[in-house]
């Protein structure tokens, strides 16, 4: 039986924190605690709660992650 | 922090139980392939697997294992894994993958195939010869002192190679007193990450492959899932072992 690889999922951004951390939903109920991409700071991309969002998770730790995409 | 993230070794005297275990299921896996016809249900497939593992005095590794109803994943066409066993029929020109796992003496086994029923057009038919190859690609680079991932890239470098897709969000796994243990073996990456295979490591590398997009989404029921564009899926899998001389499959 294939095991799900956790590494990419998507949610809805739930609250923000300070530091440009944002607690997220993700679509498999769990919730995480993330911060924002490199990438997406560099273009100054807004990320507010509601948006939905894909989170990297750590294989190490799988109660944070990274956004690295907000969906239009 | 997972307190244990090392890859468990397992002892000579392990290996030769999941060596027995590997024959007994590979026996299951073939009779219950030469057993499919069209017309059957999928909940058929399912319950002939149980009865074959009853008989040779296994028990089912599915059944029950985070509320799976079934013995077996029987998934048709573009069902890509886990698809519950029920009342769909398969019949000419599907491809029916059929997972099944079973614990004998305490140590588990996995393995998987996808058969054509009767006949399947040509891109079905080299969706199942490049998926299979892809596994064999990726067994060969299980030996010590290469990497995981260098498994990995095997797979995924012989699927793209022919045009298919590999799906990303279902991974293999380590496998022996549980049915999965560390470590997740996805079926694409950069070749040379990961940690150092060393013998006595035992893995279950199952590449799945689309003929279209990778992606692929769970269906309401929990379990099936499916290719985001409909197209066909197929699944391979064994459970190997690595020793000195390179790897051992032992689901044959």
């Amino acid at each position: 039986m294939a095991k799900e690889d956790l590494i990419e999922v998507e949610g809805v951004v739930h609250e923000a924190l300070p530091n440009a951390m944002f607690r997220v939903t993700l679509d498999n109920g769990h919730k995480v605690l993330a911060h924002v991409s490199g990438k997406i700071r560099m273009h100054f991309i807004r990320i507010l709660p509601g948006d939905r969002v894909k989170v990297e998770l750590s294989p190490y730790d799988l109660t944070r992650g990274r956004i690295t995409y907000r969906s239009k | 922090m997972k307190t244990k993230d090392s890859i468990r070794i397992k002892t000579p005297a392990e290996i030769d139980i999941l060596r027995k275990a590997g024959k007994i299921l590979a026996l299951i896996i073939h009779e219950l392939e030469c057993s499919l016809k069209s017309g059957m249900t999928t909940k058929d497939i399912d319950m002939k697997a149980d009865s074959l593992i009853r008989r040779e005095n296994a028990l089912s590794a599915f059944k029950g294992y985070r509320g799976f109803p079934g013995c077996a994943c029987v998934s048709v066409n573009e069902e890509v894994v886990h698809g519950i066993p029920g009342f769909k029929v398969v019949k000419d020109g599907d491809i029916v993958s059929i997972d099944v796992g079973i614990i004998y003496d305490d140590y588990y086994s996995d393995t998987a195939i996808t058969v054509g029923i009767g006949n399947i057009d040509p891109v079905r038919q080299k969706l199942l010869d490049v998926t299979r190859e892809s596994l064999y690609k990726g067994i060969e680079q299980a030996r010590p002192n290469n990497h995981l991932s260098d498994i990995s890239s095997a797979v995924q470098r012989h699927v793209e190679k022919n045009g298919f897709s590999v799906v990303r969000s279902f991974v293999g796994h380590g496998i022996g007193r549980q049915l999965h243990e560390e470590p997740e073996i996805p079926n694409y990456g950069a070749p040379h990450q990961g940690p150092v295979l060393k013998e006595g490591m035992v893995f279950a590398i199952e590449p799945m492959v689309n003929v279209g997009v990778y992606q692929t989404k769970i269906l309401s029921d929990g379990w099936t899932v499916v290719t985001e564009d409909g197209k066909p899926s197929a699944h391979f899998e064994h459970t190997i072992a690595i020793t000195s001389k390179g790897p051992e499959i032992l689901t044959q």
